[in-house]
């Protein structure tokens, strides 16, 4: 018999006096400066930027001509690139959710009290630097090394076939990379998941196939959704693994939008590109979470 | 230690005691309340109905409205809850986990600024049977554990009143029961005024002097458990404390010292003092193991008038038996008669003759709400 | 059938260790690596002799131990300020109540979204207008740093903090403690694990941070960036003992937590 009322539900909406508002609004205050400074003034000059005249350099100096043009520049010259990069970040992240959702699946619920050995075994890697580990793919999927020569031994690869430098290898790259991004929401997620509903589940005739796709599934959504935002936006702008593990043809949008940066200087061009890759972002990420239905992220 | 607190001087007094949220909400609607010193003192009532509320406010833990709480002439209001003689066993214990048992029990004492602890934790830990658990933490701790620690804890510093916030809740029964002769031997030893606040009739009943029913930020009734149990002053308290039948009738008049309502064509007398209503309609009420009830036409052991019904269900529930009994006017009638083997138990179908010794009947106001206090289906 | 049964039963879990082994694949390399004898064919990166002269020598390549410097040195002051700022500010949002939380909480949540190519070319876009075009270095990243780390800080906090039992800081002052007592002896005690691993989040996200840092860097040269040149050009072997020292010493860390976390949970099983 549930005695609950709105006492509690009154308590709970008590307002702070003014003296605590106070203190909260300074508690904030040097986060919300620092962030404001460095992270949400940037996009301004990053919009800024965009529309300067393309013929500035670092030497000479930028001029803010409302240049439109350039974001017009650039979707002609790389809008292949943009939806190359988009899917190999998008496959990079269905990669991760597939063996992150195991993973993460297996630490939950059959992990028992090796749970928080393996989750520290997941953290682990990431305490290396990410290059020397994407690196060490570069040596694991070279041309003559051992994998690749096994691969051809048992017909997975064609006898000229090659991993490295192929799109291949820079997915791959991407999913080890982004995998820890994926798996902990997910676990998070799942961990919250009362395992009485299997109980629950299979005591009203479903099988382990339908118990996940009803229950569990639907259940890890939201670790779902903020796994694979985590793992999708980095992964799109990302362009360690192209340069790495890719060739030129490779290219992902991160690679251009820093040649244009460091070795050509055209702040402008960039800054449009580096705005175009953000409103895909917000747009898709925006569509995603309405249709997924998670509000809450946080 | 019991003469700190005989003086009456250091009762504990709630004048006009006012919580209202921003929402509009009120939580408890100006009580007045004296507790006295050294007694052991319950606010029962159901979920929401501001009992919490007013012993946080007693603790400093919210801040009142309007109104005042002294202790004696000591105004402490506004006072925080580390200025105030008064200490806390939390409904959850909210035992500190990082802290051994020992250091939850010196806690407050070390806050005092009193250095040497281990000689007064060593004797309350005695007291409360932890002796053994010293040094161990909370989470290592059984729930009746636990729920020593926590009065240990507050008892150890002497307060003028010791606050209870549903400290039993979380205990299973047989345990519950020991530790309300417990509570009750403690308070009787050490002589703190004890103020217990619970949803459970039964447990305010068993344990306290005096017992306060509130209900929707109001206090209803108050008084002994015994009396406040036989003649309840409104529907509600008839409710809350044990069950009662409430029948409609309408007040005739009133004959000498005793008030006569025609009760569903029948004319019963109540006595004046337990008749808290003067004209138009009342409730006669009457508890249930004071039905006393007889297959048609046998004799019942009663004055006046009797009321015909037939038995409709009989639950044999060991100590007792229990029947509904459905009367002439429509309304089904509880009745709970002592298994003593005078006579098997009466199946239901049975016609059979109800009434009672008037000196157990109460008139309440048909204004009220006849459901109110009643436990929910 | 009984392999099938097996299967079924633990199938979950050897795929999920699979995918572990999968994750740790990269670390052996480098751990080989670095007794890999590259003198003679400095170009490949592949094995080709043993040494343990990459060990004992850790610091003969040029610049290398001074990148290792900076990076720490970095990642020291970014992992204090981003600590206590954060702190602070989950505080603020978690223990108060005003206007303006549900935008902080979105402007906080932003900078984890973001790829680091747009962070760190707005934030260079933003230097170069501000006039620093010329002044990049040690400043301008430990700027970026802070920056990135605060979300992260901020979050661990907010979460630790939300789980706090808020009946306990009222038992202690309902026990005579003031409200700096409470803090101190109560709510900063029990939040502190939180603390410490939101700190040891941003230490290894400084530290190994490459896209931000490289855009805003200037000059200067961190650990990661170090090993991004010299891989353009003959990556010199002492790069994986410095890798593998890193790794040896945060697993070292994170196991000593969790064997301290065990044995309190051994305890608590001992009733």
């Amino acid at each position: 018999m549930l005695r609950r009322t709105s006492t509690r539900a009154a308590r709970k909406t008590d307002m702070a006096p003014l003296s605590r508002r106070r203190t909260g609004y300074l508690l904030i205050l040097p986060t919300a400066v620092w962030l404001g400074l460095f992270f949400i003034i940037p996009f301004y000059s990053l919009l800024a930027s965009s529309l300067f005249d393309p013929t500035g350099s670092v030497l000479t100096g930028y001029q803010m001509t409302w240049h439109f043009k350039n974001y017009v520049d650039v979707l002609v010259a790389y809008w292949p690139i943009m939806l190359k990069s988009l899917g190999y970040a998008g496959l990079a992240t269905l990669f991760c959710l597939v063996l992150g959702y195991v993973l993460a699946y297996a630490i939950a619920f059959k992990a028992g009290r090796w749970k928080n050995v393996m989750l520290v075994l997941v953290i682990a890697p990431f305490f290396t630097s990410f290059l020397l580990r994407t690196l060490s793919w570069k040596l694991i999927l070279a041309d003559h090394g051992w994998v690749v020569n096994a691969m051809k031994h048992v017909w997975l690869l064609p006898p000229d076939g090659k991993i490295l430098f192929t799109p291949i290898s820079v997915i791959a790259g991407l999913t080890y990379n982004f995998l820890p991004f994926m798996i902990l929401p997910l676990y998070a997620s799942l961990e919250k998941i009362d395992t009485r509903l299997h109980e629950a589940s299979s005591d009203l005739y479903a099988n382990s196939f339908k118990t996940f796709f009803k229950v569990t599934w639907p259940l890890s959504l939201p670790g779902v959704v903020a796994g694979t935002l985590l793992t999708f936006i980095p992964a799109s702008g990302d362009y360690i693994n192209a340069q790495l593990l890719g060739s030129t043809n490779e290219h992902m949008i991160g690679n251009v939008i820093q040649d244009l940066f460091t070795t050509t200087g055209d702040y402008a061009h960039a800054a449009a590109l580096s705005v175009i890759l953000m409103a895909i972002i917000i747009t898709m990420v925006l569509f995603y979470i309405r249709r997924a239905g998670t509000e809450e992220l946080l | 230690m019991s003469s700190m607190a005989s003086e009456a001087s250091r009762d504990l007094q709630l004048t006009a005691l006012h919580k209202e949220y921003p929402n509009g909400f009120v939580a408890v609607k100006s009580l007045d309340l004296v507790i006295p010193a050294g007694s052991f003192f319950a606010l029962l009532g159901p979920s929401g109905c501001g009992k919490t509320t007013t012993l946080r406010m007693v603790a400093g833990l919210e801040e009142p409205t309007a109104g005042t709480i002294m202790i004696g002439k000591q105004d402490i209001t506004h006072d925080k809850p580390y200025r105030r003689p008064v200490n806390t066993v939390f409904q959850n214990y909210a035992l500190f986990p990082h802290l051994s048992i020992s250091e939850n029990v010196a806690f407050g004492l070390k806050r005092r600024g009193q250095k040497e602890t281990s000689q007064q934790v060593k004797e309350m830990l005695e007291l409360t049977e932890l002796s053994e658990q010293a040094q161990k933490r909370p989470a290592q701790l059984s729930g009746g554990q636990q729920q020593r620690v926590a009065l240990a804890r507050a008892l150890i510093n002497r307060p003028e009143v010791l606050l209870l916030d549903e400290p039993l809740g979380a205990l299973d029964l047989k345990l519950r029961r020991a530790m309300q002769i417990e509570l009750k031997q403690i308070q009787n030893e050490v002589g703190i005024t004890f103020v217990h606040v619970t949803h459970d009739q039964e447990e305010a009943m068993t344990m306290a002097d005096t017992v306060a029913v509130m209900n929707q930020g109001r206090i209803e009734q108050m008084g002994a458990p015994a009396d406040l149990y036989e003649n309840p002053a409104t529907t509600f308290v008839a409710n809350f404390l044990g069950q009662s039948n409430l029948i409609r009738g309408t007040i005739v008049g009133k004959e000498g010292d005793v008030v006569k309502v025609n009760m569903q064509g029948t004319v019963v007398s109540i006595p004046a003092g337990r008749s808290h209503a003067t004209s138009g309609d009342g409730w006669v009420g009457i508890r249930p193991e004071k039905v006393l009830i007889a297959p048609h036409g046998e004799p019942i052991d009663a004055p006046g008038n009797h009321m015909s019904g037939v038995v409709i269900d009989s639950s044999f529930m060991g100590v007792s038996t229990q029947y509904l009994i459905k009367m002439s006017w429509g309304q089904e009638m509880m009745c709970h008669e002592q298994n003593t083997g005078r006579r098997g138990v009466i199946p239901p179908g049975t016609a059979v003759d109800v009434s009672w010794r008037p000196e157990f009947a109460f008139l309440l106001d048909a204004a009220q709400d006849v459901d109110a206090g009643r436990e929910e289906d | 059938m009984k392999i099938r049964r097996w299967f079924g039963k633990n199938g979950v879990m050897l795929l999920g260790i699979l995918v572990i082994v999968y994750m740790y694949i990269p670390n052996v390399i480098v751990a080989l690596m670095s007794f890999n004898d590259s003198s003679k064919n400095p170009r490949l990166y592949s094995f080709q002799a043993f040494t343990l002269d990459n060990w004992l020598h850790p610091c003969a390549p040029d610049g290398l131990c001074q990148s290792v410097v900076v990076s720490i040195k970095i990642a020291i002051v970014a992992t204090v300020v981003a600590t206590i700022l954060g702190t602070l500010a989950a505080f603020g949002l978690v223990r108060h109540r005003f206007t303006g939380r549900g935008p902080m909480n979105l402007v906080l949540f932003l900078p984890m979204a973001t790829p680091e190519i747009v962070m760190g070319s707005s934030l260079l876009a933003l230097f170069i207008a501000g006039g620093l075009g010329g002044k990049l270095g040690f400043w301008t990243i430990l700027i970026a740093h802070v920056m990135f780390c605060l979300s992260f800080v901020v979050v661990t906090v907010k979460s630790r903090l939300a789980g706090l039992d808020s009946n306990l800081e009222q038992a202690a002052m309902d026990l005579y403690a003031t409200e700096a007592q409470t803090f101190r002896r109560i709510t900063f005690p029990l939040v502190f694990p939180g603390i410490l691993g939101a700190a040891l989040l941003s230490f290894s996200l400084s530290f190994d941070d490459f896209i931000i840092t490289n855009l805003n860097a200037g000059q200067t040269v961190t650990f990661p960036m170090y090993v991004w040149g010299a891989s353009q050009r003959n990556l010199p072997m002492q790069v994986n003992v410095i890798g593998t020292v890193m790794f040896i010493i945060a697993l070292a860390v994170v196991i000593i937590g969790e064997m301290g976390a065990m044995r309190r949970r051994r305890m608590l099983a001992a009733r």
